[in-house]
This record gives C-alpha cells, sequence and structure tokens, in this order.
C-alpha cells in the first residue's frame, strides 16, 4: 500500500437501542478503502452493510471506534458537521432514485450547489456539465415523471458528481432497473470512476453488479467476512 | 444562506401550486376581511361625522313633542310661536341666534317644469347659526322678513329640477299659489343619512310661509346657534326651564318638547359606529388566526408529506438550520403572499361596497400595514413549529420513509 487509505475502520461498532432489546448491527468493523477504489459491498440483510454504509456516509455514527477520513478522526462530529462534510465530500446514490417530484432534471442537479451557496448562472453550467456527463444534457428541463428508470439513476448520479465529490455512495443503485439499464448505469459508475478519479462504495446483491467493482467486501453478522481485491497490474487507477 | 433559502422555498410553492393557493386561502379572508371591516366602519364613522358637521355643531334643535321619536297618543303638543323665538334670543344667555322654521309640502313650477319640494319658512338667523353659505345671490334682508315677502333662497336640486342649468337668480316661480322670486342659491350640501336629500329645499321669509302657506303663526322647529364660549348642556338647562315657564308646565309634568343636541347625537352615533366595527373586526380578526393554523396544519402535513425530500436534502448535506430556514421561509412567503392576497381582495370589495353603503372610499395606509404585518408574524409563528419538526428528522429514516 503506497498511500494512506481515503476511509479507514477500526473496530466499528453499532448498538441500536438500550439494555435488553439492544441490538448489536456492527460487531467491530476493520475496514481500509484506497482512493480511486470501487469497492462493492455485499452480504445478506442484516449483515451490517446498509449501517456500515449509514457510517462510511456520515449520517450515522459508530458506538464505538475509529472512522478516519482522509486521515482525521470524524466519529465524534456532530450533526450540522457531518452534514458540511456530505456536501463537501460526499455524492450519495440511492436504489430509489430519490429526486425530487415536480422538478427539472437541472434543479435536481442544481439541489447540492444551492446548499454550497454557488451563484446561479455558476450553478446552471455545473448542473448541465454534469448532466452532459450522464447523458443527459437534452432532457434538462424534464421532470422525474416524464423520464424513465434508468434516466432518473443517471440525473441522480449527477446529482452525486455534480459537487465532484471524493467518495460516491451507490445503496443499491440498480436495485429498481431491468439488466440492460443495470449495465448501462455500472458503465456509467465504472466511467466516473476510471476517468474522475472518483472512490466509488457501492452496495449490492447482485454478483453481476459486483463484478464491475474492483474490490468486493462480504458482510457476515456484523464484520468483515472477506475482503477479495482482484489486483490487476497497470489497470488501478490512482487520484493525482 | 437567507437567498439560498429563499429560492428553496419559492421553488417548493411553485411546485406546488394548488396546495399553496389552500394554504393561503384563510388568510386571504383573514386579512380581506379585517381591512374591509375596518376600512367600512372607519368610512362609516367618518361619513356620519361629516353628515353631522353638515348639520352644523353647537346647535339645539327644539320640537315640540313628548320623549324622543314618540308620535301619536295624546294631545298634540303645542307648537312654539314667534314670541317663544323672542323669548330665547332675549332671556336664554349663550345664545348667538334663533332660528324658527315652519316647513310644508309644495309643488313648485317653472316654464312647464314641476318639482314637488319642502319650503321652509325661517330667517336670516337660519344663516347664522349653521354654516351653509350661498352659491350665489343674497339672503333674505330685514323689510322682506318684516313684510313676509314672497322672495326665496333655493337648494341645488330645486334649482338643477325647476331651472335646468340656468341661473335661477332673479327668476320668478310658482310654488303652489304663490309667485316668488330668486334671491338666492344655495351651495350644494349632499345626501344626508337621515332627513334625506338636504338640497331639494325653498327657503322662505317664515312670515310668508306662514301667511300663505301654512295659515298659522306656529313654528315647527327652531334651531338656536350656541355660543361657542358657553356648553351646550348649561344652556340646554336654562331653554329648558325657560320653555317648561312659558308653556305652563307644572313641577311633575314632563317636558312637551324635545332638545336634541346635535353635538350629543354626533357622539352617540359616532360612538355606536366605532363599537361596531369594533365587534366586527374582532370577528374577522378570529378568522385570520384560524387562517394561522390553517397555514400550520398545512405546513405539518406538508412535512410530513416531504420526509423523503428533507431526507434528500439533509444527505446531500443541508445542515439542519438551513431545512428549518426553508420550512419557515415558506411559510412566512405563503402567509405574506395571503397577506397581500387579502389586501388586494379587501380593496376591490371596499371599492364595491363603499357605494352601496354611501360611504367614501378611503385608503388608510395604518390598518393595511397592521394587517400585513400580522399575516407575516403568523407566518413566523404557526411556521416554527413543522419547521422545527423537519430539521429534526435523521435523515436515515427520512430517507426510508415510504
Amino acid at each position: 500500500m503506497a498511500s494512506e487509505p481515503i476511509i479507514r475502520l477500526r473496530g466499528v461498532t453499532k448498538v441500536y437501542g438500550t439494555g435488553p432489546t439492544a441490538f448489536q448491527a456492527l460487531r467491530g468493523v476493520d475496514l481500509d478503502i484506497e482512493q480511486g477504489d470501487f469497492v462493492a459491498v455485499m452480504g445478506p440483510s442484516g449483515s451490517g452493510k446498509s449501517t456500515t454504509m449509514n457510517i462510511l456516509g456520515c449520517l450515522d455514527v459508530p458506538t464505538e471506534g475509529e472512522f478516519l477520513f482522509r486521515g482525521h478522526h470524524i466519529e465524534r462530529l456532530d450533526r450540522d458537521q457531518r452534514a458540511l462534510l456530505r456536501r463537501k465530500y460526499l455524492g450519495f446514490v440511492f436504489q430509489g432514485f430519490n429526486l425530487l417530484s415536480r422538478t427539472s432534471a437541472l434543479e435536481n442537479v442544481e439541489l447540492p450547489l444551492l446548499y454550497r451557496g454557488e451563484a446561479r448562472a455558476a450553478r446552471r453550467d455545473q448542473a448541465m456539465a454534469a448532466l452532459d456527463k450522464v447523458g443527459l444534457k437534452d432532457w434538462w428541463d424534464h421532470s422525474p415523471a416524464e423520464l424513465s428508470g434508468g434516466q432518473q439513476q443517471r440525473v441522480a448520479i449527477a446529482r452525486a458528481i455534480v459537487t465532484h465529490p471524493d467518495v460516491l455512495l451507490a445503496d443499491e443503485p440498480t436495485g429498481n432497473l431491468d439488466s440492460e439499464r443495470s449495465v448501462e448505469i455500472m458503465e456509467l459508475l465504472t466511467d466516473l470512476n476510471q476517468t474522475s478519479g472518483i472512490t466509488v462504495l457501492m452496495v449490492t446483491h447482485e454478483p453481476d453488479m459486483a463484478a464491475f467493482a474492483r474490490t468486493i467486501v462480504n458482510f457476515k453478522d456484523g464484520l468483515v467476512e472477506s475482503v477479495d481485491t482482484r489486483h490487476r497490474q497497470g489497470e488501478r487507477v490512482r487520484a493525482h | 444562506m437567507l437567498g439560498t433559502t429563499f429560492v428553496l422555498a419559492l421553488r417548493s410553492i411553485r411546485r406546488h401550486l394548488l396546495r399553496s393557493f389552500l394554504t393561503i386561502l384563510g388568510i386571504v379572508i383573514g386579512v380581506g376581511a379585517v381591512v374591509t371591516m375596518v376600512t367600512l366602519g372607519n368610512a362609516t364613522t367618518a361619513a356620519v361625522q361629516k353628515q353631522i358637521a353638515s348639520l352644523g355643531t353647537n346647535i339645539l334643535q327644539v320640537r315640540p313633542g313628548q320623549g324622543f321619536g314618540r308620535g301619536g297618543g295624546g294631545p298634540r303638543p303645542p307648537e312654539f310661536k314667534p314670541e317663544d323665538v323672542e323669548a330665547i334670543e332675549k332671556q336664554v344667555t349663550g345664545v348667538t341666534a334663533v332660528a324658527p322654521q315652519a316647513q310644508t309640502s309644495v309643488t313648485a313650477i317653472y316654464n312647464g317644469n314641476n318639482w314637488s319640494t319642502t319650503i321652509n319658512g325661517t330667517t336670516d338667523a337660519y344663516f347664522q347659526v349653521q354654516p351653509w353659505p350661498l352659491q350665489a345671490g343674497r339672503t333674505f334682508n330685514a323689510p322682506e322678513e318684516e313684510a313676509g315677502k314672497a322672495v326665496c333662497i333655493i337648494g341645488g336640486t330645486v334649482s338643477t329640477n325647476l331651472f335646468k342649468g340656468a341661473d335661477p337668480i332673479g327668476k320668478r316661480f310658482r310654488v303652489g299659489d304663490v309667485s316668488c322670486d330668486v334671491i338666492g342659491l344655495l351651495t350644494i350640501k349632499g345626501q344626508a343619512g337621515f332627513g334625506g336629500d338636504q338640497d331639494d329645499v325653498v327657503i322662505m321669509p317664515i312670515k310668508a310661509v306662514q301667511r300663505r302657506f301654512t295659515g298659522s303663526r306656529d313654528v315647527r322647529l327652531m334651531l338656536v346657534g350656541v355660543d361657542q364660549a358657553y356648553e351646550t348642556s348649561q344652556v340646554q338647562a336654562s331653554l329648558t326651564s325657560l320653555l317648561r315657564e312659558r308653556r305652563n308646565l307644572g313641577p311633575g309634568e314632563e317636558d312637551n318638547f324635545n332638545i336634541f343636541d346635535t353635538k350629543q347625537i354626533s357622539d352617540t352615533l359616532t360612538g355606536t359606529t366605532t363599537l361596531l366595527t369594533g365587534i366586527v373586526t374582532a370577528v374577522a380578526a378570529i378568522s385570520l388566526v384560524v387562517g394561522g393554523i390553517g397555514i400550520m396544519n398545512i405546513m405539518l402535513v406538508s412535512v410530513t408529506e416531504r420526509t423523503r425530500e428533507i431526507g434528500i436534502r439533509l444527505a446531500i448535506g443541508a445542515v439542519a438550520r438551513e431545512v428549518l430556514l426553508q420550512f419557515l421561509v415558506e411559510a412566512i412567503v405563503l402567509s405574506c403572499l395571503g397577506g397581500l392576497v387579502g389586501l388586494i381582495i379587501a380593496q376591490i370589495a371596499i371599492v364595491a361596497i363603499a357605494p352601496v353603503m354611501q360611504v367614501d372610499f378611503v385608503f388608510y395606509p395604518g390598518i393595511n400595514l397592521i394587517a400585513f404585518a400580522i399575516s407575516a408574524v403568523i407566518g413566523v409563528v404557526f411556521g416554527y413549529f413543522p419547521a422545527r419538526r423537519a430539521a429534526a428528522l435523521n435523515p436515515i429514516d427520512a430517507l426510508r420513509h415510504e
């Protein structure tokens, strides 16, 4: 390992509830994710993969353990600090697309820029560029209801990458799509990973989709069961 | 950040036009009702005061009769005589002038134009006790009054209907069987709320009216002018005792005449309209509060309905304060919008209703500003609770919300 991992989890536990009804979702997860990697997170329901993703996405905090992002301890950040971290470094893609209804593709993509306080013209330019990247430049004024599932997910990806995040977190991004659309989305994510150097973390149930990733992390019973890194010499893209 | 929030709030309102409209409906009606009621109430009060002022202030109206507005029953109380007028002028301190009046209905004819009007016999004092300037011509002189000459001063309505725009001064026309010279034209006084058209009148020396029309020396009504330096109540008291004495009323007997103080009538009527305005405004204000609760209701529903949207916003990096502000600004923008629409509707309603109520359209900036400010405050107060609820949502749960 030449460089410091962008994400490092050490002994992360997560307990929901207290007393006899307490449920231990994570039992001490250790995980390193390299910058520029494409990681598929797999595992059965209740294995802790969603909890881990929530923690990695700064939506939740670990009960115990360390979470380092670019070498900084962030396991004890408060709500607003985590929100600002998400705003600056993270992008989210969800299974259910989660676009704002009755809102044009452009305005959906603009949303994170609004929270960044970008000026109107800059917002528009950057949002259009992001839409162009996902191949939906000509669909900017369509609302989600006027777009197909695959197109909606592309808009969601454009929204996630419009701020040039370090990490893209995708929660079963192809879960609601047919296999053809799924492959298109995976190719888009692979392309973004390789050309923009975005670190992609993706939860998936489908081995076909996981095959696009470079690293596959398997969860079981609140622990990392295995990390399968397919080193293909010369192909690894590192961030500059 | 506030600019961003504002953009977000406006976008959200635009996305849900129907819901936004329904949300503000309560405020629209509340503000509209309050502004309409207060404006019309003020206009009515102003109109009443104007009408009273046109009757003249510091005037005591003296009529024969028993009790206020009581008609019929018992023997008719005696009319006043010219001697009463003289006695009041001479014996009551604080009286500037006494104008006796004797009235009857007549048909006036000029050049084939017929007009039914009232003939009012009085003296020159009539123009001293109340402010009613002439537009042209002159009032009676002493010889004309003494002799009871058939000269007259006419009101605007009579002039218009008999002379059709021609200058009436110096013209001779017929009133009943009497030929009469026009020596003066009164300025237009306008409609009075009580007593009808004040300009529909022919004024003649009282002696002429008594001799040629009523056939008696009766005085139906006296207008007693009170010196500004004296208390009207005091003058009224000495006037009462003088008249009781002259009408031979014993200590136990009721007055068989009435004295109205125009100022007192004015105060009473103004008080009444103010009270009524207050009551109606209070009812309207309640509707404003109900409108505010309506906003809170819809905003709460909106927060629940938009849980997922809030989740998305939080996930992509909105801090709690921004979500709170967005919903708060949304509520404030909505209620201000409601206030604005309410104000516009109020103006339209006032323009429509004012002529029916025979009052002038007046724009009172104060009440409009206050109503608008209240609508903004309602936005803050009733928007805060739902906004806080939205901001407190957990992004993970919110995203999972169906």
